[in-house]
């Protein structure tokens, strides 16, 4: 079995034992971008909280199993409505970002791609950008997937400060991928039952445009999702033909190449695949 | 982007390996019409979702590579338009036709 990192695993919904699973089946790290509670929170407060929870009590949880959990911070796109919410969690966001797992703003981006959610984008954008954090970005989900995709592909694009290889753009599906991978910066497959893609769509992907800059994440969370879903789609390629160095780069290394140019990643690409255990 | 070639397996070994799995695909598709047309009362028959959904298998059927980028644009909204507000946090899976 081959060492794996998720790069987007919502844990906070998740059981203890999903951690125990994990760690079963090589998962060495995993890193949990700032999320929707299912409800829009009504107060600055309630992100501190949340914020605290995702820095202290998440990385002691995932240590019990052996796996590193790092975290990415915002007010999520779906509550970027809120435009004096959103100015007030932004104004917090900096007395966390010094924190030893916090690698960058996430997940950012756009939901039902209103003018409000674009504006409150921006905002966290500029706020990643005074305090050099990487960025990690939510496209949104279906019928909105290409408009908010080429929205944020073209608002990221149109700023001459932004570095789009310190840019990581989720959720990526075959009628965005292009784009992204145009634009120099990172496209995340997410291997998320009904709405987003299926491992054999993620491998057909990988297959066409190449494993350079591509990862794959499971965005386990609350909703119908698989905190297994790389090592399934694991599985998949094994089954596809693919090599074990193939599929380290795309589970492992990958990962790594986006994550360590935040100083407070401790993991490294490996020339050969790391055996669990 | 390389399309030829770019997957492992022979067309053999695909239909020996997937066929199973995407015939019973198929067959969920035609029991979800057919229980459509089923259904007690006939009153969504021009649903914006059912009628993405009938313009995507037409697409399914096409012999020309792109089918998934194809559907996937089928069931997009491709306006340029931001939305003034939110009207609601999920999406429906198609666009409705007044933002096409």
């Amino acid at each position: 079995m081959i060492n794996y990192i998720d790069l987007h695993a919502h844990m906070v919904s998740r059981t203890t034992d999903d951690y125990h699973a994990m760690a079963l089946t090589g998962c060495v790290a995993v890193t949990e971008p700032a999320f929707w509670a299912g409800y829009d929170r009504v107060a600055a407060s309630a992100f501190a909280d949340y914020f605290k929870h995702l820095t202290e009590f998440e990385p002691q949880r995932a240590a019990k199993y052996g796996i590193k959990h790092y975290t990415w911070l915002c007010l999520n796109p779906k509550e970027g409505e809120d435009r004096g919410l959103a100015r007030e969690v932004l104004a917090i966001i900096p007395q966390f970002l010094d924190r030893p797992s916090v690698l960058g703003i996430g997940e950012i981006g756009l939901n039902r791609v209103t003018r409000n959610e674009l504006a409150t984008f921006i905002d966290h954008v500029e706020l990643a950008l005074e305090h050099n954090q990487l960025i990690h970005i939510h496209t949104p989900h279906l019928e909105d997937k290409y408009k908010g995709t080429k929205a944020i592909v073209e608002t990221l694009a149109s700023n001459s400060r932004i570095d789009p290889s310190r840019v990581m753009v989720d959720h990526v599906e075959e009628h965005t991928i292009r784009m992204v991978l145009e634009h120099g910066f990172w496209a995340g497959l997410t291997l998320y039952p009904m709405t987003k893609v299926s491992p054999g769509r993620a491998i057909d992907m990988l297959e066409i445009y190449g494993t350079e800059r591509l990862c794959v994440a499971s965005a386990c969370d609350w909703g119908p999702s698989q905190p297994l879903a790389i090592p399934n789609c694991m599985f998949e390629m094994r089954r596809r033909g693919h090599s074990n160095q193939w599929i380290h780069e795309v589970v492992y290394n990958n990962p790594c190449r986006f994550l360590s140019q935040s100083p407070k990643f401790k993991f490294a690409p490996l020339e050969q695949p790391a055996l669990v255990h | 982007m390389q399309i030829e070639g770019s997957c492992p397996r022979t067309q053999r070994e695909l239909i020996e390996l997937e066929f199973i799995e995407h015939r019973t695909k198929i067959l969920d598709i035609a029991a979800f019409l057919d229980r459509f047309d089923r259904s007690v009362e006939h009153n969504a028959n021009d649903d914006f979702r059912i009628k993405a959904f009938r313009e995507a298998l037409k697409a399914l059927n096409s012999y020309e590579f792109g089918r998934v980028e194809r559907i996937q644009m089928l069931l997009s909204d491709v306006s340029s338009e931001l939305r003034a507000e939110r009207d609601g946090q999920s999406a429906y899976g198609a666009a409705k036709e007044s933002e096409q």
